[in-house]
């Protein structure tokens, strides 16, 4: 046994699973990403954002595209591996994977890389989509793939926890209805903390998607909140912290072995 | 080396009963061997154990030398486990279960995919190889997941109860793919609540309940220790009473039926002969109960409960 049918054959057979996986249902998960940023961008960046004028010295659809393209990739890589991973634990097909010699943190990996191939995915969708709104530029395009990529991750890596702890389905919508979702709109989507009074600018810095969104729209157009490093910090901190606690739940199997 | 060396195997639940009670086990490479017991005796948490789908207490597991503490990845490599409950995606076609299970043991997708027709062959699903699923039979379901644990040739295949629920003619051609499979060399473990099954395909057997083994042996040693077996002869002559018959208990069941107990001394000649001497042809000869049901019955009466009892 060597490391690529140690490592590398079972990581790329989660991946392509997972892949084959929200393709073969793509109307429940690539399409309605794709029309909701349509309707965001054509109300709010259009219809709305027109009167609203300029944010920070950009049109206001120019300052809104990148937080709404990092948000559908934030619920989408959530998504993808707390309902894969749960549903596999639901109808016990986990099994397959328990019982075969992948290492946890393989097991980890492919569901990881299934979250941000649909993250990927659904992220370049919206985009194209974007497109038909805006003339997108990009300022910086090693600072958009990072984060694009580091979130996904990290949201991957959300998702994988929600389903180890998750027994029935509505605790797999928990988190993304009630946390999830409150915090990317409170992210700095639709709007720069600077029009915030001083609490609420300072409240705001507690909110880790606040520094992705900003590192984020600095890579498309420029302009950030926050210093583009202590996002990067940031993130990286927060995979660090994730991804040890997910190896920590596999190696004791909760929810998993009894 | 055994294929299987359980010692002092024991496990007790969070809140939970004390499942296995120091149980020791050997299964010698290559045979074909049955676990038995009745229900919540420990059968599936032992394998749920050597699939490491459980979580042992105490005691040490060994699979062809490779012991789960220290090497749980050469553990899982020679095993395939047939679980009780259907345990596959049932919204994938059924090639992808079979190559995606390849991959999971580190088989490139092309082998992946020769070894899935193969196995898809052999068990009759190669037709459904692009079914749904959940759009399969009970005993396709069945087939699909031993042409999965096989996919990667295991060393040892353990099947739980694999042809519960499945019609007559395929178990029986489930039977034959097993024997075959294991003359080809497979160790296999088997659990099943069809006595029959294991007195048919089993070389070695241990019975387990309430969390130990009570009985570990081969079938035909077993079987010796029968000492009485219950009979069904049907007879060409309607009687109105049952012929007294010295030393065989005859009872009639109806006018062309009679039930005798033979013990194991007596033999059947002698009871042929009297019969015959009575004007009473035998037509055809079965046996009540299966040799080893009857057994299990007997070892396991202790711990059935009084409602088990009486429904029997």
């Amino acid at each position: 046994m060597n490391y690529r049918s140690n490592v590398w054959t079972p990581f790329t057979t989660l991946v392509i699973k997972e892949f084959n996986r929200f393709i073969r249902i793509w109307v429940q998960t690539v399409l309605p990403p794709g029309i909701m940023m349509a309707l965001y961008f054509a109300i709010f960046g259009k219809l709305i954002g027109e009167r609203i004028g300029e944010m920070d010295g950009y049109a206001y659809i120019d300052f809104i595209v990148p937080g709404l393209i990092l948000m559908a990739v934030i619920t989408n890589s959530y998504a993808n591996v707390v309902s894969s991973f749960y549903q596999a634990k639901f109808g016990r097909y986990i099994e397959e994977i328990l019982v075969s010699p992948v290492p946890n943190w393989v097991i980890l990996a492919g569901y990881v890389g299934g979250g941000v191939a649909r993250g990927m995915v659904v992220g370049v969708l919206v985009t194209i989509v974007a497109m038909f709104f805006t003339d997108l530029q990009v300022h910086n395009y090693l600072v958009t793939l990072l984060v694009f990529f580091l979130t996904s991750v990290l949201f991957s890596l959300g998702g994988f926890i929600n389903a180890v702890y998750a027994k029935n389905f509505d605790d797999i919508a928990i988190v993304p209805t009630f946390v999830l979702t409150p915090l990317t709109y409170l992210g700095g989507i639709f709007y720069s903390i600077q029009l915030l009074p001083d609490f609420w600018q300072t409240a705001s810095l507690a909110n880790p998607i606040l520094y992705m969104v900003n590192a984020f729209r600095y890579g498309l157009i420029g302009i950030s909140d926050i210093n583009i490093m202590w996002a990067f910090v940031i993130i990286l901190f927060f995979i660090t912290v994730l991804a040890s606690f997910s190896m920590r739940l596999l190696n004791k199997g909760v929810g998993l072995r009894s | 080396m055994p294929a299987l060396q359980i010692t002092n195997l024991s496990k007790t639940y969070r809140n939970g009963p004390q499942a296995l009670k120091g149980i020791d086990l050997t299964v010698e490479s290559g045979d074909f061997f049955a676990l038995l017991g009745p229900n919540g005796a420990g059968k599936s948490t032992a394998i749920g154990i050597i699939c490491s789908l459980v979580n042992k207490s105490d005691g040490k597991v060994e699979v062809f030398g490779n012991d789960l503490d220290n090497d749980l990845l050469g553990v899982k490599r020679h095993i395939g486990l047939v679980p009780q409950e259907f345990n596959f995606n049932q919204f994938e076609p059924v090639i992808e279960i079979l190559i995606n299970q390849a991959g999971y043991y580190g088989i490139e997708r092309s082998d992946a995919a020769q070894r899935a027709e193969k196995r898809l062959k052999q068990l009759n699903l190669w037709e459904k190889r692009n079914t749904i699923a959940r759009n399969l039979s009970g005993g396709m379901k069945r087939r699909l997941m031993i042409a999965r644990a096989l996919v990667h040739d295991p060393r040892l295949l353990i099947l739980d109860e694999p042809t519960a629920g499945v019609d007559i003619e395929i178990r029986m051609s489930m039977w034959e793919f097993l024997r075959k499979i294991n003359e080809e060399g497979t160790t296999i473990i088997l659990t099943t609540h069809y006595l029959e099954e294991a007195e048919n395909l089993c070389r070695n057997i241990a019975i387990i309940d309430n969390g130990m083994i009570i009985e570990n042996s081969s079938i035909n040693v077993l079987l010796e220790r029968l000492q009485q077996e219950i009979f069904v002869l049907d007879i060409d002559t309607a009687v109105s009473e049952a012929p007294a018959i010295e030393g065989y208990s005859v009872t009639l069941r109806n006018a062309q039926s009679l039930q005798v107990t033979v013990d194991k001394a007596s033999g059947l000649t002698r009871l042929f002969c009297a019969l015959a001497e009575q004007n009473i042809e035998v037509l055809s000869l079965r046996n009540k109960q299966n040799r080893l049901e009857q057994l299990f019955f007997e070892m396991t009466r202790e711990s059935r409960s009084p409602v088990e009892e009486s429904a029997e």
